[in-house]
């Protein structure tokens, strides 16, 4: 019994400092982004998501680029800005802080797709994107 | 004996500047740390968003109508989209203008703007006139090496660049 209450009050205290840090889990967007595109979290796709983060398109300036130029290809490492400083991995396994603040994962959506894809990204190519990187262990 | 004094007085002043240096509190610190060491600064977005790509280069480095460029063109930031929230880009463009080079605020912004013409603007700080004489002996070749990149990374060279000290010694160029 006692060991019930405890271990329910230390769940609430989780959950409740979770909320304080951060609104989001990588769960909670997918969720967000399938209804968003109006389908249910079962079909959004990891292999989907894979696939545009290692696709090659054509930039800005004509030279090819892909996710992966700044992320490397392997979303567990920390991949490096133009100008030479650290991101912090992609993949929540390696980078538990990725993908918990909402706001900060659509400015970086918002301004990644345009400079890799020439466009906005879909909720349903972000949903895809989350649910490939939160499956990689 | 006149050096001991002298050399004593020299010592005191030293230690009671930077003293009342250190125990400024950092947002109000108006008085630099000398020439080549900028007055500390916070900006709560100026640091979190300009320094997620780069270092948070220092507004005493171009002057208010270059900082107005640079935060009015966000989504095309030197080939990348770096496009903020309306509130978020006010309230970091203040900042930058309010400390700018031509602000009055510290003597690196005095010494750039010496040189400065009274119409221009540049967009990138090594193109200010300033910059480029300070680093005239810096061969090209170096500039390009892997472990610099480019005159964009200050801290490649400047070990204290993100605490804003670019003094003489604390400059080691990579191999």
């Amino acid at each position: 019994m006692i060991e019930r209450f405890l271990f329910s009050s230390l769940a609430l205290l989780a959950m409740a400092s979770a909320g304080a840090l951060a609104a989001e889990t990588p769960a909670s967007l997918m969720a967000r982004y399938a209804q968003e595109a109006g389908v249910p979290v079962s079909a959004l796709s990891a292999a989907r998501g894979a696939a545009l983060f290692r696709t090659e398109h054509p930039g800005r300036d004509g030279q090819p680029v892909r996710c992966a130029s700044c992320h490397t290809d392997n979303p567990k490492q920390p991949g490096q800005t133009r100008v030479g400083k650290r991101i912090e991995p992609l993949a929540p396994a390696a980078n538990p802080e990725r993908f918990t603040d909402a706001a900060k994962v659509e400015k970086w959506f918002r301004r990644n797709c345009q400079d890799v894809l020439q466009r906005e990204c879909s909720a349903q190519e972000k949903g895809d994107f989350i649910a490939w990187l939160s499956q990689v262990k | 004996m006149n050096y001991l004094l002298r050399g004593i007085g020299v010592l005191t002043t030293v230690g009671l500047v930077s003293l009342l240096a250190f125990s400024l509190p950092s947002g109000e610190a108006r008085g630099d740390g000398g020439g080549n060491t900028l007055p500390q600064l916070k900006n709560k977005n100026w640091q979190q968003e300009c320094a997620s790509c780069h270092i948070a280069y220092a507004p005493a480095f171009l002057p208010k109508a270059s900082w107005r460029r640079v935060m009015g063109g966000l989504d095309r930031h030197f080939g990348e989209n770096a496009s903020l929230d309306p509130a978020t880009q006010a309230d970091i463009l203040r900042f930058l203008e309010a400390n700018a080079a031509d602000s009055g605020t510290s003597r690196m912004g005095s010494k750039v703007m010496q040189r400065m013409g009274a119409n221009e603007a540049p967009l990138r700080i090594t193109e200010t006139r300033w910059f480029v004489r300070k680093h005239d002996e810096v061969a090209r070749a170096t500039w390009s090496r892997k472990s610099v990149g480019s005159a964009a990374n200050c801290a490649a060279c400047h070990q204290q660049a993100e605490k804003g000290v670019f003094d003489e010694h604390d400059i080691r160029i990579p191999k």
